[in-house]
């Protein structure tokens, strides 16, 4: 059983992230070689001026998409919870795309099988968290980023009650 | 072809016949990509003396070869060109944000648009399937609206759109257009072109990889940029933005205000960047590809305009701000916003404005005009009210004002023309001619009219390089120098944000194009094809009948309106005999004739030996 402080997957600081896509780009020509953001493990959402945020897979502990392939193609690291495809079994049909709740699988253009992040497990580090200007992606636990919204929050707290005239 | 697409497509609104041909290397190395290849299409694509509503004036959008790439900026731009309506020359402008990369990754180095659609329409491209849809339901509607309302009816969030708002339907003469919410292709008219055509919006969606020749080494010098653009080069984008120009400029008194009246801003503190990051920014975000991010996004927290929401730069913030005599960000945010929604340029519209207001104050225009709006300087309500009115093209007043300052003025006659503070019918930008010398010389050579960005002359002004009271020769060298730089940074299409950060200059640029193109290109070849982009506008504008030395002129009240601020300052304006030989430094380091045309010699020089008719018949004429 994987402990908590070993399951670890990319997220990004809302607060950071300024939606440039480098990480889009640079996702693509690391695995691919070519700047195509559709083929890219992470996508940017703009929702209006102020919200940006990049998706990719969150290693999910009882990941949906595994759970939903017909053809039993997706398997999941029992040590990193990188989820793998098996290109002989994928046959692109896209259940895994609709179990995921964030899109974070995807119908590679060419391939015809799903794709999804793997942490550059390759190359050793996330390219994207290397090249993101703002710095706003970081590889985490889920207990780590739960420790990160309490610390802010508390901290939040006492500045603004210390900011309030007495 | 690596980097570009090596494809060319062209669509003809009136007949809706679509076809592609492709992009020789020649071009492709002679004009680079951007405004460059776009003059070079215009020119090869129009007659001379069509006017810039004319079905026949064709409306081209323009990758660069960087467009696509992972290069920081680059990634992400494209440009507009085609004739004028302002000027009635060259118009252009580049724009960033997301549109861009998927024109290139639909496989189009440029888009020829001519002819004029039955009825209001858009263009959707998507790879190699064009079909001109109707926008009926679209009309009236802002670019963001128009951009939401296309990908939904395309059922493709990712989709792009470049579009126009009522006042590009309504052919105002400095209409915008805009992707991505905040992002214009904003001067020179290029969205009544595109009204002119009732040719609403362009959408695109792009699948195909782009690709560069040397990935190792490219991967290599975007990574050197990415760390450039953590430096001093750009930490003015990454702090305070533009807006910081507000107290640099008011204190050398080059801060134009109320219409080029004074050349300092009592209200300067109220509206600077220090000001405005402190109270309005909410939030700094970033266009494609970019290592740097500058958007200031502004949000009025309280007031009649609470929630009104922009991005704003130090040139809106100017021409409705200190232009206007206007001390109140709050109502300079709305009118940047209401003026995208509008899809209006964002420096005339202010200029517009406060032409009318000079012209107000001086009994030229009446209160009657006005629709009972009190149009004084400094009248914030009365700005917003009158941005809606030039919006819409409602009532007496907007209708003329939406013809920019230049043909407004002679529609109005009565010595209207001395409150017009324009070049070539371009409204000027945010920096005092009378007291930044060298950008007035600048400002008046550029083909494109009043232009700051054309050479930026007003840097070794605001530096302190130079003695900016007075025009000398040199100053006609380093204008020519930067200008055939700024028209490669437009041609390969970086941000010019990003210019600082390529420490080897023109090294840097070709070492750039040739890692993603493989074609090779030396810095002397590159600085050729400046310098080339620089004469075929010109030519452009000499077929057009202006471009001769008697348009390269600054506005009334620069030469005759002393600046009357105390201090450094007092007194100053151009002379005529300074300028004039500011005109012969300039045109003699450029190889033009006393008159402000190539030589014979130097069109053969540059390869642009074809255009010597277009020479030849302006000296028969003396145009």
């Amino acid at each position: 059983m994987p402990k908590i402080h070993e399951r670890k997957f990319i997220s990004a600081d809302p607060d950071k992230c300024v939606g440039c896509q480098v990480c889009e780009y640079i996702c693509s020509v690391s695995k691919e070689k070519a700047f195509n953001p559709l083929k890219s493990r992470v996508r940017v959402v703009r929702i209006n001026q102020l919200v940006n945020l990049p998706v990719m897979c969150r290693l999910c502990e009882d990941p949906p998409c595994v759970a939903a392939c017909p053809r039993d193609a997706l398997t999941q690291s029992e040590e990193t919870g990188i989820i793998s495809v098996d290109k002989d079994k994928c046959n692109g049909c896209g259940w895994c795309i609709e179990a995921c709740d964030y899109g974070a699988i995807m119908l590679h253009p060419d391939a015809k099988i799903v794709y999804v992040c793997d942490l550059c497990k390759e190359k050793g580090e996330p390219q994207c968290i290397k090249w993101c200007p703002e710095e706003a992606l970081d590889l985490v636990t889920s207990d780590v980023l739960a420790q990160k919204a309490r610390i802010t929050a508390v901290k939040k707290l006492f500045t603004e009650a210390a900011e309030t005239p007495k | 072809m690596f980097a570009y697409a090596g494809k060319i497509l062209r669509v003809d609104l009136t007949t809706g016949k679509v076809s592609t041909e492709g992009l020789s290397e020649e071009l492709a190395k002679n004009y680079i990509g951007g405004i460059g290849l776009g003059i070079r299409l215009l020119m090869d694509n129009s007659k001379p003396g069509v006017d810039a509503f004319d079905p026949l004036n064709p409306i081209i959008f323009v990758t660069g070869p960087l467009s696509g790439t992972m290069g920081p900026t680059a990634g992400n731009g494209y440009a507009v060109v085609s004739k004028s309506p302002a000027t009635g020359g060259v118009g252009e402008a580049k724009a960033h944000g997301f549109f861009g990369p998927d024109l290139k990754r639909a496989g189009y180095d440029a888009v020829i648009i001519t002819g004029k659609a039955e009825k209001l329409s858009y263009l959707w491209i998507d790879d190699d399937r064009v079909r001109v849809m109707s926008a009926e339901r679209m009309r009236g509607k802002s670019p963001h609206e128009t951009d939401k309302a296309i990908r939904e009816e395309l059922g493709d969030y990712y989709i792009r759109v470049s579009a126009i708002g009522e006042s590009g339907e309504k052919l105002c003469r400095f209409a915008a257009i805009i992707n991505d919410e905040f992002r214009a292709i904003g001067r020179t008219g290029m969205g009544a072109v595109m009204g002119s055509k009732n040719l609403k919006a362009v959408a695109v969606r792009g699948t195909h990889d782009v690709n560069v020749a040397n990935l190792g080494g490219f991967r290599d010098f975007i990574k050197m940029i990415h760390e450039h653009m953590k430096g001093p080069a750009t930490a003015k984008y990454r702090t305070l933005g533009t807006p910081e120009n507000v107290l640099v400029l008011n204190s050398l008194s080059a801060l134009a205000t109320r219409n080029f009246t004074n050349a300092t801003f009592e209200g300067a503190e109220k509206v600077s960047g220090e000001y405005l990051n402190a109270h309005y920014i909410k939030k700094i975000v970033g266009c494609a590809t970019c290592g740097m991010r500058c958007d200031h996004i502004a949000v009025v927290p309280e007031g009649p305009y609470q929630g009104s929401t922009s991005r704003l730069e130090f040139e809106c913030l100017w021409s409705m701000g200190p232009l206007c005599g206007i001390d109140r960000l709050d109502a300079i945010i709305e009118g940047m916003r209401i003026a995208n929604e509008y899809g209006m340029d964002g420096i005339s519209i202010g200029v517009v404005v406060a032409f009318a207001m000079d012209a107000y104050e001086h009994g030229i225009i009446t209160k009657e005009q006005t629709d009972g709006i009190d149009l004084r300087f400094g009248n914030a309500d009365a700005l917003i009210a009158v941005i809606h009115k030039i919006g819409k093209r409602e009532g007496w007043l907007g209708n003329v004002l939406a013809e920019g300052v230049s043909k407004a003025a002679e529609i109005i006659g009565n010595g209207a023309e001395k409150y017009a503070c324009h070049i070539k019918g371009l409204e000027l930008p945010g920096y005092d001619l009378r007291t930044l010398k060298t950008a007035a010389l600048g400002f008046s050579v550029s083909f494109r009219g009043a232009c700051h960005l054309r050479n930026g002359a007003y840097s070794p002004d605001v530096k302190g390089k130079v003695n900016r009271f007075k025009i000398e020769k040199g100053r006609g060298k380093m204008i020519a120098d930067e200008g055939n730089m700024y028209n490669i940074i437009d041609s390969l299409i970086v941000c010019k944000f990003s210019r600082g950060t390529y420490y080897d200059g023109w090294k840097d640029l070709a070492n750039y194009y040739t890692l993603a193109t493989g074609i090779s290109m030396t810095p002397e070849e590159m600085t050729k094809d400046g310098e080339r982009i620089e004469n075929l506008a010109r030519l452009f504008n000499i077929r057009e009948g202006k471009g001769t030395r008697k348009y390269d002129n600054v506005p009334y009240k620069i030469k005759n309106y002393p600046v009357p601020d105390e201090g450094p300052a007092k007194g100053a304006c151009i002379s005529d005999e300074e300028f004039q030989i500011g005109l012969d430094d300039y045109y003699a380091v450029r190889g033009w004739t006393s008159d402000g045309v190539p030589a014979i010699e130097k069109l053969k020089e540059l390869g642009l030996g074809d255009f010597a008719y277009i020479v030849e018949k302006a000296k028969r004429v003396g145009a």
